[in-house]
């Protein structure tokens, strides 16, 4: 109960009297309503940064694009082109909404909904400080795992039921990459979750530390190699060059999104702005140490909360970095190396590590390489 | 003293309830905005400008078809193997690292036995090779 937001809250003197006030003037016990009030706001506040942390993810992309080809990128609107996302956003909204006449209607209309959905929805779990987290799940990342295969879903919708050749191609494309990646991603996962004996991200967070000698990208060998095998397969996975055949644009048209317009349109585009921001956040979490800060300097305070949030963002702002960087540095692959490169390479490593893992837990059990060295 | 009685599930319930009302509230705010008036020619599904020749839902490549059978058998594995590693280290601890260690080790080469076979079969090859039989033209 106590990794939750509400929980962070709950240890403050002032939230207790609060709850007693209210528990006083309507006459039974309000602490449920208070908790649901404060957990409808904080959704609603945490799925409102969500979106502009899309909106951010576009604009970084353009500007960053812009920076490695030397050209200005959109800097109109407002100082250094900011406001942008703002004017498409509001160009989005009202555009024309074009549903093809042959069309599976429903599947067409439901298809953005759930693409962007199984994104928030893994917003519950995200750990952004030790206090500001919706739910510490005990089955956090199984549930993450979960929810965001909707968006694989949304995305092979979107493209069947267009009933267009091209998000017909694109869909499936879709589908078979983030199916196919999935596997070497979930292998990796399970490497970190070996170590850190529980699937909530207090539990993996609990046996890091800030430094990146207590991450545990460098706890051993196995760890090292299954970070890279996961930063393979989270770009495959959100569709990001080189792996972005679903949607490549100069052969499919755009892929599934091709018959999508207006606001329908801007939920693929943001769900996939905001998905590479969550395998970023769930990258920092297991390998990168989270939110964890040398020394937890601050502590449970405010202050250490607004820091951990600060530490949080700036690893996954990197991360996010590096992924625009590598859109922009490499040229697409062919389907046939990406599916060779999936189950020929990443899946057979992935297994590696995960029997590596295992025999080392056996052997050494939670220590780390350095505690073996220092020894 | 139990601050709310919740269930752990309950914050995520609302939160994805806050976001399918967002997306919603969204997509009939800018219908209210949006202009409307489609005609036959915007309608089509986009083919580069020509009519559109027949539909898209035909018969489709059967490549997709295996992978996706491929995709299940590792899917069921790694759902099986989640509760397993999670375990693990507590199980260690316990004295019983080396019964769970032969298990999972087990159940990775019984999966690997199959993958190995789909691998030799070809069906991980995305382009296979066509040997046309001996005599054959082009």
């Amino acid at each position: 109960m106590e990794h939750t937001i509400v929980g962070y809250f709950l240890q403050f003197e002032i939230m207790k009297n609060l709850v007693e006030m209210a528990s006083s003037t309507l006459g039974f016990n309000a602490s449920s309503i208070i908790a649901f009030i404060i957990f409808l706001t904080a959704s609603l506040i945490l799925l409102l940064i969500a979106a502009t942390i899309g909106g951010l993810g576009t604009f970084a992309e353009r500007k960053i694009s812009a920076d490695m080809q030397m050209r200005p990128g959109p800097n109109r609107v407002g100082p250094y082109g900011i406001v942008q996302m703002v004017a498409d956003f509001i160009k989005l909204f009202l555009k024309e909404d074009i549903v093809p006449v042959n069309a599976d209607r429903f599947l067409f209309y439901i298809a953005p909904i759930l693409a962007i959905v199984g994104v928030l929805g893994t917003f519950a779990v995200l750990p952004i400080s030790s206090g500001l987290i919706i739910s510490d799940l005990n089955v956090a990342l199984f549930y993450a795992v979960g929810i965001s295969s909707l968006v694989g879903l949304g995305i092979f919708l979107g493209g069947y039921a267009s009933n267009s050749k091209w998000s017909m191609l694109g869909g499936m494309r879709g589908a078979a990459q983030i199916v196919s990646y999935e596997i070497p991603v979930i292998l990796s996962m399970f490497t970190v979750i070996l170590f850190a004996g529980g699937l909530s991200f207090g539990a993996i967070l609990e046996n890091q530390s800030g430094g990146p000698i207590g991450w545990y990208l460098f706890h051993n060998p196995f760890t090292f190699i299954a970070f890279f095998v996961y930063f393979i397969g989270i770009l495959a996975e959100t569709n990001r060059a080189p792996f972005d055949l679903p949607e490549s644009e100069s052969e499919l048209v755009s892929g599934y999104n091709t018959e999508f317009t207006g606001m329908r349109y801007a939920f693929f585009a943001l769900a996939e702005y905001m998905e590479v921001f969550v395998v970023a956040a769930f990258a920092s979490a297991l390998f990168l140490g989270g939110y964890k800060i040398p020394f937890n300097i601050g502590g449970d305070s405010l202050i250490g909360q607004v820091l951990q949030a600060g530490m949080f963002f700036t690893k996954v702002a990197l991360i996010y970095y590096v992924v625009i960087w590598i859109r922009w540095t490499l040229p697409r692959m062919r389907v046939d190396n990406l599916m060779t490169l999936c189950w020929k390479y990443l899946t057979p490593i992935a297994f590696f590590n995960l029997i590596g893992s295992a025999v080392w837990i056996y052997y050494f059990g939670n220590k780390s390489m350095w505690n073996l060295i220092f020894s | 003293m139990i601050p709310y009685n919740f269930d752990v599930f309950m914050p995520v319930v609302i939160l994805l309830f806050v976001g399918v009302a967002m997306v919603v509230v969204a997509l009939i705010a800018a219908k209210i905005f949006r202009p409307h008036n489609p005609n036959k020619i915007k309608n089509q599904e986009y083919e580069c400008g020509e009519n559109p020749i027949g539909v898209a839902w035909s018969v489709f490549n059967v490549r997709f078809y295996v992978i996706g059978l491929i995709f299940i058998i590792f899917d069921v594995e790694s759902a099986l193997m989640f509760p397993v590693v999670t375990v693990f280290r507590r199980m260690r601890d316990q004295g019983m690292g080396g019964v769970v260690l032969i298990e999972v080790l087990l159940f990775i080469l019984i999966l690997l036995a199959g993958f190995a076979y789909c691998w030799r079969r070809g069906d991980l090859d995305w382009v296979k090779s066509y040997k046309r039989p001996e005599g054959e033209s082009k």
